[in-house]
């Protein structure tokens, strides 16, 4: 059962304009790779050539930074909701 | 002490107080430290001090200089009390989509306001902040988001002031702007007992900076450690708002919108352990808030205003 990724602005371009596709895969690096293959240009931006998650990007599984869940291995199910966003400064 | 030599001697050393009424499990108890307190009105009259007064010592910061510093607010205000008794001049780099109040508070203080563009959020303001001290050699450039005196002054003072009032801690849930708070504090802590958790909280603020050009303009403060902390969660601005009525009418506590998201956080952990006493911060009162409606507006509304504002 496929599951939603929301997109940020940043990205959309490179995904026909979304800001929200559906991808298919039992654990996050699964998603976010069936997610480059629908949308090539996606490549090397949420995941790194050298297959860990970029550092300027977070993901989310349900508001859940995945660096504290199993990182690419954290397990998605239908319903999850995946945020990727461009880590954000305060102060 | 009965009276004190001046406002910056009245930085710290903040109440500790009970809100356990708002925890959803009997058996966790929920402690929140009043940043609001400070003279400035925030957590980050702390970090104002000590950089300052690091910045002297070391000899970076001379009589009468300029400090130029990027912030969305509160750490510009703490700057602006420091500067205007210590002499110093200060021009803040402000996101433009910040509340009112805490641009007229910066004025009020004698700062001069620089404004980024709201589309590119805090990170914006680094960036445009760091090409301007690259330009002028002659302004101390403090840069909250990578000078060790920032969470330096959290693990000499907010932390031995919650490990004093609070020995039993379990767990620490705070917002991550700088990461400052969270660092010293969680740093401190762990020192003490290495099985305290530490949770980061923010809001949603990737999808505020629909500006970047790219992925690379996303920005991670250099005092950040992600290897310290235990879980890190996103409250929206729903939750927060819903946080900070209830601290308001359950506790009578007026607090900022960001200790809403605490309190959310909060929430979150004390529905996921059997017991323990968790401890959170407050980073500022609701009084910079007010303009958004917060507490009397439909929340709807308020949600919407919230969307498009900094308010971490």
């Amino acid at each position: 059962m496929p599951v939603e990724v929301r997109l940020p602005t940043v990205l959309r371009s490179r995904a026909g304009g979304k800001s929200s596709i559906q991808a298919d895969g039992g654990t996050l690096g699964e998603v976010l790779s069936d997610a480059v293959r629908q949308f090539p240009d996606l490549a090397g931006q949420v995941v790194t050539d050298d297959g860990v998650l970029h550092k300027f990007v977070n993901v989310y599984r349900n508001d859940e930074d995945v660096r504290y869940l199993d990182k690419l291995d954290t397990a998605v199910s239908g319903g999850d909701v995946i945020s990727i966003l461009p880590a954000v400064a305060g102060g | 002490m009965a009276v004190a030599a001046s406002i910056l001697d009245l930085i710290g050393d903040t109440p500790l107080v009970e809100v356990s009424q708002l925890s959803p499990n009997p058996s966790v108890r929920i402690l929140a430290k009043l940043e609001g307190q400070n003279p400035g009105g925030s957590v980050k009259d702390r970090i104002a001090l000590a950089m300052v007064k690091d910045a002297e010592a070391s000899g970076a910061l001379q009589p009468g200089q300029t400090i130029l510093e990027p912030s969305s607010g509160n750490t510009g205000i703490g700057l602006a009390l420091v500067c205007r008794l210590k002499g110093y001049k200060l021009r803040i780099v402000l996101p433009e989509n910040v509340s009112p109040e805490r641009r007229q508070l910066l004025e009020n203080f004698g700062a001069e306001v620089i404004s980024s563009p709201a589309d590119e959020g805090s990170n914006g303001a680094v960036r445009k902040a760091q090409r301007m001290a690259a330009e002028m050699p002659d302004v101390a450039f403090l840069y909250q988001y990578g000078n060790p005196a920032n969470p330096r002054a959290h693990y000499e003072g907010t932390g031995p002031e919650i490990w004093r009032d609070c020995p039993e801690v379990t767990h620490f849930v705070s917002g991550l702007g700088t990461s400052g708070t969270l660092m010293g504090v969680g740093r401190y802590l762990k020192d003490k007992n290495s099985a305290v958790g530490i949770w980061a909280v923010e809001p949603p603020a990737g999808e505020l900076v629909q500006g970047l050009r790219n992925i690379d303009e996303g920005f991670v403060p250099p005092v950040f450690d992600p290897d310290l902390i235990d879980r890190r969660i996103i409250v929206r601005p729903r939750e927060s708002i819903e946080w900070i009525r209830r601290l308001a009418e359950d506790a009578a506590i007026f607090a900022g919108i960001s200790s809403g998201a605490s309190m959310a956080g909060v929430a979150r952990a004390a529905n996921e352990i059997d017991e323990g006493v968790i401890v959170t911060v407050f980073p500022d009162g609701g009084w910079k808030y007010l303009s958004t409606g917060a507490w009397t507006d439909p929340i709807d509304e308020v949600v919407e205003r919230l969307n498009n504002i900094i308010y971490f």
